[in-house]
């Protein structure tokens, strides 16, 4: 059986990424939600805050513990995958990606033991700055990876030299690239917005089944602040960001819209299904001139159309339907988080059911979105890996043959299958368990509570952190 | 676009900030690890609580190490990044795969109930450490060994890392995990936890020694470079100090374990001898990045990027190295076996 390296590598990659990308975005919402309950238990005094905290710190530190070991992966891929790609371009993006491990990294790292463990070994005070220190880290390293990445779709401030490798002539144009900003906002406030749906979903289920009510209210109530006035946000920084790309990447934007010919008053299209052979599509359904006026804000707005772009195109399928599975979500997110407003200053939000039912419905929804979203600009990037400077099939290693890749790939299926499995299944029970109230603090100690029964007080050192 | 290739010896600099990025990788990811090979034989279910609590709050940093060794070489160093990687492909699939599979067991392992779903994680936990370390160790091997490049390519098979040699250094990296672990232990617990750790570090402390003397005869006859530079006169004056220093080291953690009274100095006298062995490997090799074919200068990333990651790195080493060191300081003294959240 013959094995394209090339594809089985992309896969490989959009796979791990794939997974990877799930568990960072979780942990920079959680950080800063942590960050902010803290504060509220601080500042309030209010135990109650001090129980949500220490029920989703534990998911934090699940949801952090496999973005790292997912996360190592991905620095090691590059060499062994893309090996000419690192090659051609890292002294362009080696130092962005050097700068996120120094400075974002070991931040994260060192402070979370901290965060996870330092409970009566530092102050409530220095625990909370843990807390800062980690929601910031997760910040930072979200600002250089999407920088380089940004770089990847919209490269500038750099020369290409005799062998092909670039140099760079400009940090602050390779650093803050054109479509950086937008991408940047376009995935913390993703991040926030997912995390939030999580949090609903959880403070929904736990409504439904009469438990944890007074933190669940809590809970509800923050995802409420967040859906109502991010998730509509989003759909505005979504917006610029498209601007952006059709400025930059304008054969991404046409396989989004799903349109071949350049054309004038550009419907948008609901619904449709593409043919790449024939070049155009079938079952259409759509809002007349609505995509003319969105992109170019002119009823009568010409787009250029995927034709124009000969060989360098990406693929329209996957573009086109994920495209449409991250807008109808967000507006989905949008909807719901009004409906909650609505509820809220109505008073029934507590006691709404249907609504409870949407939120825990919609607990996957962010990440859905999320990953939705990073398909479409990364395959709208193809055929390239550096927008327009090097073909993704030129980047990969040329001594790894098909075999290999093919061999690692399913060991990385297999392996993620079973781990992150088994990661989300302890998520879930933690969820079903419930948040471990002050009084019931016994129980939240087992194992302490254990050595102290079996073993009285001989045991010295017990430090009951 | 500021540049100080015309004032000092950037690649120079970052050979050595990278070789110590990787060797504080290996001390501190080592005696975690180590923890994670010697995890199944320790004697009961609570010592094995108390490993595991006397690493929690480290490993996620130790690994760290890992990212700015594998991103720093990216960064400072593209060419060996871009030719290393793909030929050691195998051995570093694996040892990602052994990470992951020792990483989520920390999490794991605490929140799963007693009985069959927590052996599953101990193993886990014991079989992707002891895979990650043995695959450590054959690319160490397989790179002191040198790898076959055609221009800035890796031009070789996809097993060329299999050798006798490489074989061996695996081993010799597990066992020398295992001594930083088990002195580690010495140091972090106490009662039976200590006792059984002492027993284990003094019988793992001479398996250490025989590799390391293995190694030690076998590098100058594989190589004649090599050779030349530690046997000829006067390098071998200056050079002298490396193996007697680590023969000392060896005496030094051979006694204090048996006369059970130091409990700190047996883990800082094998960061000693991981140290020498270190420094000779790394002067046995210098300045070849890529062994034999390309030098840390021909490899090295251009001057504007050295140049701006060395202003990062002048002011955030230090930072990271100091807070490093307060958790450290934090989680002082002897660990529990109580869940610790």
């Amino acid at each position: 059986m013959e094995f394209d390296p090339v594809l089985l590598a992309r896969i490989q990659f959009a796979f791990t990424v794939s997974f990877h990308i799930v568990f960072p975005a979780l942990s920079i919402g959680l950080a800063s939600f942590l960050a902010v309950v803290e504060w509220r238990w601080l500042a309030t005094g209010n135990e109650r805050y001090r129980d949500i905290y220490k029920f989703w710190v534990k998911i934090f530190a699940v949801a952090f513990g496999m973005g790292v070991v997912s996360g190592v992966v991905m620095s090691y891929e590059f060499g062994t995958n893309w090996s000419v790609f690192s090659d051609r371009i890292a002294n362009v993006l080696g130092p962005l990606l050097g700068f996120e491990v120094l400075t974002a990294f070991f931040l994260e790292a060192s402070f979370l033991g901290i965060m996870l463990f330092g409970w009566g070994r530092v102050s409530q005070r220095m625990h909370f700055v843990a807390t800062c220190i980690v929601a910031v880290g997760t910040l930072i390293s979200a600002f250089w990876i999407l920088s380089a990445n940004s770089w990847m779709q919209t490269p500038q401030g750099f020369t290409i030299g005799a062998d092909g490798r670039l140099m760079p002539t400009n940090w602050l144009e390779i650093i803050f690239n054109p479509s950086f900003s937008y991408r940047l906002a376009h995935m913390v406030t993703a991040a926030y917005l997912s995390t939030a749906f999580v949090v609903g979903g959880v403070a929904s289920f736990y409504l439904w089944n009469k438990r944890h009510i007074p933190e669940a209210r809590i809970m509800l109530g923050m995802a409420t602040i967040m859906a109502a006035l991010v998730a509509p946000a989003q759909v505005l920084i979504g917006d610029m960001h498209g601007l952006n790309t059709l400025k930059y990447q304008p054969a991404k934007v046409a396989a989004m819209e799903g349109l071949w010919e350049t054309e004038k008053g550009v419907p948008m299209l609901l619904f449709a299904v593409p043919d790449e052979k024939e070049r155009k599509n079938n079952f259409e359904i759509g809002i007349p001139k609505a995509a003319s006026l969105i992109l170019t804000h002119d009823l009568n707005g010409e787009i250029k159309g995927l034709n124009e772009f000969e060989g360098k195109s990406p693929p329209v399928m996957p573009v086109f339907y994920a495209f449409r599975v991250m807008v109808g979500l967000g507006m989905l997110m949008v909807l719901i988080g009004w409906s909650s407003a609505v509820q809220y200053f109505r008073g029934k939000l507590f006691a709404t059911r249907w609504l409870q039912g949407w939120w825990m419905l919609m607990m996957p929804s962010g990440f859905i979105a999320l990953l939705a979203g990073w398909f479409v600009t990364e395959i709208g990037r193809q055929p390239y890996t550096a927008y327009g400077v090097i073909r993704t099939i030129e980047s990969v290693s040329p001594a790894i043959l098909g075999p290999q890749v093919a061999w690692s790939l399913m060991a990385f299926v297999v392996m993620y299958t079973f781990v992150f499995g088994a990661g989300s299944y302890y998520i879930l029970k933690l969820i079903g368990k419930g948040i471990p109230a002050a009084d019931e603090k016994e129980q939240f100690y087992r194992h302490g509570i254990e050595a102290t029964v079996t073993e009285g007080a001989t045991e010295k050192g017990d430090n009951h952190v | 676009m500021f540049d100080f290739s015309s004032l000092i010896d950037l690649p120079l600099i970052w050979g050595v900030l990278i070789a110590t990025a990787i060797f504080l990788y290996v001390l501190l990811d080592g005696f975690d690890l180590g923890i994670g090979i010697l995890f199944p034989f320790a004697p009961s279910d609570k010592c094995r609580d108390r490993m595991m609590n006397s690493i929690a709050p480290f490993w996620d940093g130790n690994e760290t190490w890992l990212v700015l060794g594998g991103g720093g070489l990216f960064a400072a160093f593209p060419l060996a990044y871009a030719v290393l990687f793909p030929a050691f492909y195998i051995p570093l699939i694996c040892m990602l795969l052994g990470l992951i599979l020792r990483g989520v067991a920390f999490e794991f392992r605490f929140k799963s109930g007693e009985g069959m779903s927590r052996r599953l994680w101990d193993y886990s936990f014991h079989f992707g450490s002891l895979g990650a370390a043995f695959c450590q160790g054959l690319i160490l091997g397989a790179f002191v060994q040198g790898v076959q490049v055609t221009g800035r390519n890796f031009s070789g098979g996809p097993f060329d890392w299999a050798t006798g040699f490489s074989v061996m250094t695996g081993i010799a990296v597990v066992f020398g995990y295992a001594l930083l672990g088990s002195t580690w232990l010495v140091m972090k617990t106490e009662d039976v936890t200590m006792e059984w750790a002492r027993k284990v570090a003094s019988y793992v402390l001479s398996f250490v020694g025989i590799f390391m003397a293995l190694v030690s005869i076998t590098m100058p006859f594989m190589n004649a470079q090599i050779k030349t530079f530690w046997f000829s006169t006067p390098n071998i004056y200056y050079l002298l100090p490396i193996p007697l220093i680590t023969a000392t080291l060896f005496a030094m953690v051979w006694r204090d374990l048996h006369r059970q009274k130091r409990e700190y100095r047996p883990f800082l006298a094998s960061i000693g001898i991981f140290l020498m062995g270190y420094l000779g490997l790394g002067l046995s090799l210098f300045p070849w990045i890529i062994p034999f074919k390309y030098t840390i200068w021909d490899a090295a990333a251009s001057g504007p990027g050295l140049s701006l990651m060395l202003c990062g790195v002048a002011p955030l080493l230090p930072l990271i190295l100091g807070y490093t060191g307060y958790c450290y300081y934090i989680f002082r003294g002897k660990s529990g076996h109580e869940h610790m959240y």
